[in-house]
Formats: structure tokens, sequence, C-alpha cells
């Protein structure tokens, strides 16, 4: 093996953000081992479908990487540390160019460059796509460069072997862990110099969630339990719009609304005609009415406590807790452009067909903005253990904006790797490799083992991860009371007491599920207690964490994060100041139309007082009249995307404009300037 | 939110006449080297239902239909949206994903019957080992040789025609069908349709075509590309529409063009 100057890294999951650090060390000639539940290539990273954030700022609308850091950070809710978000968004161009060169099917203008589509969160277009299934492909480039290097000898991976638990010396300093093969149920210790966490988010804590099914949280719960630190765990990202299904919430991209796609329900509530028989000025567009500036592509957060609330008020689709999202005044071969990878999973799962019937959504669990604690090199509190992607707490604060994650991903990969190596070049290996430690670790995990395969409880394992789930979905997601999370917790404290009495089930041990799910499902148990307490604690609404009777931002007692630590008693919490040095906090409103305007003139601003060299601030932010004017996108309710659209489909498909019942001028100056 | 939230949708759609229950035949192994035997289980009908619903619900209770406990059977999931690929079984004796295999779309009043794909290692019940795709990824080098992975600028210029054909082969989740429908595909005789789309992902690329020939001699050998039978299931055989065909078809005019040039060098 080509070992450089024989430093071994260990990374626990081989979705974009481990790819990511697995191709780096290998790159800079150490070697790798790479440890995922499933082939690399299934990963969860194969889901995120609408594309990744850059500035590259081709649009001529004079985007740059600090309004791509604004963004994030006021989409945020001023909650991340501002210094790594700024990093990442600085990055981010590089890292959507690399991407390029690695082979990734971007989707092109007609001069042959990356085009980009809006998303969310923002007024420009910064989101570079391949069709609707860019976390596809995106994994799919880093996997083949990751294979190349596994070809030449520097990476090894261990698919199919679950991390159980991180190995700890004497110091607290990690040596590497004990993972577990799935078919054999060997459990083995594997020293390393340091160890990259990478193993998304814990959606499965929720039951039904967008996420894959390896997404339960169980390997960065053990680093909790074993004293890693875990911050901001209460912030939620629940998606507003979702497929609901018996097995899974499948998600329904937030492109098809960067693509023009428009939610709307029947102004009669309980309406029981089909939606084509419903005419224009019966339908609400409640989102484009609330928030004329960015209409369907206000925050998440946002869109889905507005689909709640409307389905709350009884407003919804048949009066069931659906709303409508409707693409069908798009031309449908720009839609199969664009969209079609989406459009067929809702084909698939749904039976209509979205070109011509208006989808039927509601939100659902995506996306965890907390996770573990690490500085800015991405190092958690444990010497010698690092933490990359959803897993860990870095970049999105409150709330996490559309198509940040998977530049965040390979970020906090991009960070993590020459950390990792930084790291132990100055370790000091004396006295790791005595094989006490790994000896040690290895007996506790299989006592652990031993204990459940010998239990014979009542309790159904598959029973306490469905009540679980229920309990959170219900009370720790899109609205919040301290009652019911004081419940929920109580809830959870008699589930892990019932999960001591669980039998598995299943008298082959060969490959079974059995086994590795109840060992997952107590370490989702000890993070849902996380996320709830956390939630109680936190007495305001910030982002995605809301609380009716706490209902505005409390910067004075609450702009901190929150930090838990594992007792045996529960999670003990504290709270860290936030870095707001370059950015400083404003209020977050999305309904005013003028507000893009003024938000740049904060930025620069406030790159002056933070004494920051204005290069990237204020030399791109562009003369007046130059760019997309926030007062052209701000008319009636119903223009401010349809503008968009326009202007993105720009391509004469003027029955586009008459089915909408309005003309072609109206799109305005925007396509002169194409 | 509550848990209202997921079965409202499911209601609009559904059958007519419903099923009270739904009969599921799976072909067991309880590990490599045992026999294969069938179980049947039933599971209450519910409108929308796919097969992982189904098999959850059998894994939560595992009793056969005439009320005989038995192991949970094992099957692997994931993304649960047909992108991940590894759900993939034989399904009324078509190998597809079970993600998306509806029932209400399956003749739900006859038995359904699963079972794990043929052209691979069965681990255990529905469970195969397909690492032997991956291998194949590693044989002919589906991957682009990029210099490094530090900041070099944008890549080259493509029109979108050539990023939309490109992107078809892009969508491969190395699932399989291709192969368990491939009458050449097994005992190691045939590098399959799988292996040559991503050539010719690789070799449509600008840097790619640089390195094609690599690529090429890779689907020269005993097992290569002359191999293929131009049966054609493969083609129909792609969950993702994946142009197999055309792949194959492409690579070996490629090959034979570089098998000429070959000799000419000589």
């Amino acid at each position: 093996m080509a070992t450089g100057n024989g430093i071994r890294v260990a990374i626990v999951g081989g979705g974009l953000a481990g790819l990511a650090a697995a191709m780096r060390i290998a790159e800079a000639g150490h070697s790798v081992e790479l440890f995922s539940v499933v082939p690399v290539k299934r990963s969860h990273s194969v889901c995120a479908q609408g594309g990744i954030n850059g500035a590259v700022n081709t649009k001529g609308e004079g985007d740059s990487p600090w309004k791509h850091f604004d963004d994030t950070v006021y989409g945020g809710d001023f909650l991340a540390n501002q210094p790594p978000v700024q990093k990442m968004c600085e990055m981010a161009p590089s890292i959507i160019y690399l991407f390029d060169r690695m082979g990734v099917p971007f989707s092109r203008t007609t001069e042959g460059l990356l085009d980009f589509r809006r998303f969310g969160g923002t007024l420009h277009h910064r989101t570079a796509f391949a069709g609707a299934s860019t976390g596809q492909q995106l994994l799919y480039a880093l996997d083949e460069q990751v294979r190349r290097y596994e070809t030449a000898g520097q990476v090894k991976k261990y698919e199919h072997w679950e991390m159980m638990s991180l190995i700890l010396d004497g110091h607290g300093v990690c040596r590497g862990l004990v993972a577990m093969e799935r078919s054999t149920l060997e459990l083995k210790a594997f020293p390393a110099d340091a160890v990259i966490m990478a193993t998304g988010g814990p959606g499965l804590i929720f039951g039904k969630s967008t996420n894959s099914m390896v997404c339960t949280g169980s390997a960065v719960s053990v680093c909790y339990q074993q004293g890693a630190r875990y911050a901001n765990g209460e912030f939620i990202q629940v998606h507003p719009t979702s497929i609901p299904g018996e097995d899974k919430l499948r998600l329904m991209s937030e492109s098809a609304r960067g693509e023009g796609g428009r939610v709307w329900v029947p102004r009669q509530k309980g309406d029981k005609r089909q939606p084509s028989s419903i005419p224009e000025k019966e339908r609400w567009y409640f989102l484009e009415e609330k928030y004329p500036a960015y209409g369907n592509l206000v925050p998440r957060d946002i869109a889905t406590r507005e689909i709640f609330q409307v389905c709350l008020d009884g407003y919804g689709v048949f009066g069931e807790n659906q709303v409508y999202l409707d693409l069908t005044h798009i031309p449908a071969e720009t839609l199969d452009r664009k969209l079609g990878a989406i459009l067929e999973i809702y084909e698939m799962f749904v039976g209509d067909d979205p070109r011509h019937v208006p989808m039927r959504i509601f939100p659902g669990v995506h996306y965890s903005m907390g996770g573990l604690w690490v500085d800015f090199d991405q190092r958690t509190n444990i010497p010698g253990l690092l933490a990359a992607g959803e897993c860990d707490y870095s970049i999105h604060g409150a709330n996490r904006l559309g198509a940040n994650s998977l530049v965040s991903c390979v970020y906090g990969g991009f960070v993590a790797a020459p950390a990792a190596i930084e790291y132990a070049k100055n370790l000091q290996r004396n006295g790791a490799d005595g094989s006490k430690v790994y000896d040690d670790e290895l007996k506790r995990q299989q006592e652990i083992n031993e204990r459940l395969l010998k239990q014979s409880g009542a309790e159904n394992q598959y029973v306490i991860h469905e009540e679980m789930g229920k309990w959170m979905t219900d009370n720790v997601t899109v609205v919040r009371y301290n009652d019911k999370l004081k419940a929920t917790d109580e809830k959870l404290l008699e589930l892990i007491d019932r999960y001591q009495h669980i039998s598995l089930n299943d008298s082959n041990m060969w490959a079974t599920h059995a086994l590795p799910h109840a060992r997952q499902l107590q370490n989702m148990l000890q993070l849902a207690r996380v996320i709830t307490l956390g939630a109680l604690n936190r007495n305001e609404s910030r982002g995605a964490h809301y609380k009716p009777d706490f209902p505005d931002r409390d910067d004075e007692n609450f702009l901190k994060t929150t930090i838990a630590e594992f007792s045996g008693e529960g999670p003990v919490f504290s709270w860290e100041p936030v870095d707001i040095g370059l950015l400083p906090p404003r209020k977050r409103d999305y309904s005013k139309g003028g507000k893009q305007e003024t938000k740049q003139e904060a930025v620069v601003a406030s790159a002056k007082a933070a004494g920051l060299p204005p290069k990237e601030g204020a030399k791109q932010v562009p003369a007046e009249g130059s760019e997309m004017k926030p007062k052209d996108l701000s008319g009636p309710a119903v223009w401010g995307q349809n503008k968009e659209q326009v202007r993105d489909v720009d391509h004469g498909e003027a029955e586009t404009r008459t089915e909408r019942g309005h003309e072609i001028k109206d799109a305005g100056g925007k396509s002169d300037k194409l | 939110m509550s848990a209202q939230t997921s079965s409202n949708i499911e209601h609009q759609h559904g059958l007519k006449n419903p099923p009270k229950e739904v009969v599921l035949r799976i072909r067991r192994r309880e590990r490599q080297d045992a026999e294969a035997r069938w179980e049947e289980f039933a599971v209450p009908y519910r409108p929308n239902l796919n097969i992982i619903s189904c098999l959850m619900e059998i894994r939560k209770n595992p009793f056969t239909r005439d009320g005989r406990a038995t192991t949970p059977p094992v099957w692997e999931m994931n993304c649960l949206e047909q992108v991940c690929g590894i759900c993939t079984m034989v399904i009324n004796g078509r190998a597809r994903q079970s993600c998306s295999a509806l029932v209400d779309n399956l003749e739900p009043h006859k038995p359904i019957t699963l079972e794990p794909m043929s052209k691979f290692p069965n681990v255990r019940d529905l469970v195969v080992d397909r690492s032997e795709m991956f291998n194949h990824l590693k044989r002919v080098k589906a991957w682009i040789e990029i210099d490094g992975s530090y900041d070099l600028g944008p890549g080259p210029r493509m029109s979108q025609d050539e990023v939309s054909e490109r992107y078809a082969y892009s969508r491969c989740m190395t699932c399989g069908c291709c192969l368990e429908a491939c009458p050449q595909y097994g005992d190691g005789n045939y590098i399959g349709p799988q292996a040559i789309a991503q050539v010719r992902l690789m070799n449509m690329h600008p840097s790619g075509k640089m390195t094609r020939d690599e690529r090429l001699s890779a689907l020269t050998g005993e097992d290569g590309i002359t191999n293929c039978g131009n049966a054609q299931n493969c083609v129909r055989a792609c969950p993702m529409s994946i142009p197999l065909t055309k792949a194959i078809y492409e690579e070996n005019r490629e090959t034979i063009l570089y098998g000429l040039f070959g000799w000419l060098r000589k």
C-alpha cells in the first residue's frame, strides 16, 4: 500500500463528504480506510435532487460569494458561526468547476457554459444542476475518483461494515474504531491515526422522513455517548414539499419551484372540483401573496410553516393535509429536460403525471442543521475525531438553504482531509499501538451484542422505533410546545426502558438486520432526547425551530449554540456564543419586496466594519441598474415568479405565457439582456 | 405535524375491487450454502402499498400465512426512491426495484413472488452480493483521469445535446437488472451492458476521450464486448431507460476501429 509517511485515516460514511475527504487524503499520498453500511455508491447523497450552490455569476446578475454568504447566514437566521460559512461560499465556485472537470453532466446554456437555476432564499440564479438528480451525479463523480485510488491501493473500502464505537485511549484520544460486518456480525477493531465522521443525518429518528434507511444518526450518537459534543440538535429542517408514503416521505425537490412551480390551494375550503376546473381567480397562491419578492422560493422553514398553517386552517386540498405544487403551466419539454428525474418519481409512486395534473404535497422531515460540534477545521472536541457533511453542525445555522447541502458536504470533506493529515503528522504514536485499548473496546462491544442476542423480553424493536418516530414527528417538528416536548422526553425515557426488554426475533444471525437495527435503535433514542430537550430549552423562534408561545427570535438570550454532552443521567446542556464578526444580525423578513437592495448595502457596510478587505463584497456589487432589481420582482403577487419563469424558459414558449393569461412583454427587460 | 400526514394522499388512488390481503411468496435461503425454500406471507391490503412496505409489515410480525413463527425475511433497502439501486429483486419473474413496485400494479389478487436475483451470489433470502459490478467499473477504468482535485478552473465546454446523451448513461445505479436479464451474462463469461455503458459515458467526455484506448482494451478480452448476443433484453430491463444497446453498438464500433488501428500500428 502506498502509505506516504504512514498516515492512516479512517472515514466513516461514503456519501459526498466522506468520499470528498477520501479523495483528498489519497491524493496527498496517504491511506484511507472507508467504512460504509451500504456500498458507497448507494449512499443517501444520491437522493439530493435540485443542485449545488456556488456564486459563479454567469447570468449577469452580479452574484458573488459575499451574497451567497449573506443569503446563507440570513437564511440560517444568524445561528451559524460566520467564518466557515464565508470560506465555504468562497470555495463553492471552484467546487462546481472541479465536478465539471470530473465529468458531471451539468446542464448547459446555449453557449455550452454551466447553467444555473434559482433556489429558495435567494434572488440569484446560483444553483448548478445535472437534470434533477444532481446529488446522484456528484456522488458518482466522487465514487469514480475514489475507485481510481482504490485500484491504486490507497483506499480500502469496508462496505457492509457498520461503525459500532470509537476507540479512545486513556487520555481520551481517538485511536480508531470498532466496526461490525453486517453478514457475519464479526466485530473488529481498526486502529487509525484520525477518524472522520461523514455519516449524514438522523432522519430515521422521526420514523418516516425523506432520508434513506441508513440515515439513523446511530454512529454520530455513538460519538456523542463517548464524549463528543453535539450542537444545535433541535434544528431539524422539515422540507415543505414531500410526497407522503407508507414507507417513507419522498422528496419533491425545491427545484420544482425554482423552475417556476407554484404552490396553491382552492380559495374555497373543501372544494371538491378537480384542479384543472378551478379558475385562476379561485386559487390561492398563498406564498406569492405573502412574500411578493421571493414568492414560492422563500426559505424552507417559512414555506413549511405556511403550508402547515393553511392545512390547519382547513384549506388543504380535498380537506386533507396536502396542497398543490403546480407545474402544469410549464411546457412538458422544458419540464422533462430540467426536472425529469423528480417528475418520474412522482409519477411512479403516486400515479399522476405532474406535467398535466398538479402534484399534491405536504411537509416532511428532511435535514438536520445540528450535528457533531466542530471547530473551523472540522475537528470535534475529541482529539483525532473530525466530522464533515450533514453530521456536523457548522454551516447552516437554524435553517439550511436549498442546494447548500451538497456544497457544504464537499467543503466539509475538503477541510477535514488536510486537518486530519495535519493532526496525524503531529500525533504521538507511541503507546497507541499497545493493543490494550483496542482489545478492551472490542470486548465491550462483543458484550453488548451478546447481551442483545441472549435477551428474550416481550418488546418488539420495530414497534419501539415506530412509537419514537410518531412522537418525534408529532411534537418535535414544525410547531413545538414546551408541555408536549416534556411529554415527548418522558415517552423517550419510557422507550429507553422498554428497549431493555426487546428480543431480536431472529433465530438465524447470519446477515440478520435484527441485531444492527437494535444497536441503531438504542443510539437513536439517545439522540432523540438531545433533539427534544434542546428544543425544550430554546424559548424563542428561530429558523426551523418555532414555538407559538415564543414567536420571536430572541438574540439577547438565544443567539448561541446549544451544546449537549452525554451523561448517564441524560444530556447535559451548555451554550456557546456565535461568531457574528462578519455580518451583524438583522431581522429576518422575506415578506418585503425591496429587501435585497438594503441587504447588499448591509453586506458591504458590515464587511468594512469587520475590517475585511472589500475585494469580494464591494467590487462585485454591481453598479446601479446593471442587475436584477428588487422592484422588478415586487409587483402583484402572482407576477414575481412568473417573470422568473418567463425569463428562464425564454425559448419562445408563448404557450406558457398565454396559458397563464399574460403577455410576453410582461417578461420585462430580462429577456433583452440574455 | 402529525402522523395523519402519511395516509392522506393514498386515499385518492387504489383499486376498484381491492383484495383483503396481499399474499407474498418469498424464496428464502438461510445462508449461502443452504437449500432455498418458499414461504408464504399475507399482509392486510392498503392502497398504494409497495413491496417494501409489505416486507416491513412482515418484519414487524414474522409469521407465515398459516400462522407459523419464522425468521423475518432479510432484504436490502435504502433510498426508496429508485435511485440507489440496492433493493433490486425478482418480482413476479422480473428484476426490478422493490421500492417502486406498487402492489396495485402487480395483480394483487394473485400471490406476488419475490426472489433474489439469480446472477449474483445469494447471501441470505432476498440479499445478493453484487460486488462484481463494482469490479467491472475498476476494470474498465470508469473515471475521468483528472490531474488533481485542486482548483484548475472550469471543465471543457459542451453542448446541451452532448450533456443529455451522457446524462442518460450517468444515471446507471448499478442495480443489475440488465445483467439479470442478459442471456449471455453469468459465470464470468461476459462483462455485460452495465460496464459497457459506463465506458460509453467516459469515452464521450472530452477529457475521458484522451484515455479511451485503455477502456477499450478492457472490453476486448475473452469475456469482452463481442460476447453480446444482441438479445436486447438489457435495454428493456433497465429501470432508468438507459440506451444500453446504443452504448454496446457505439463501443463495439470503437473497439473494432481501435483493434484495426492497433493492428496497423504493429
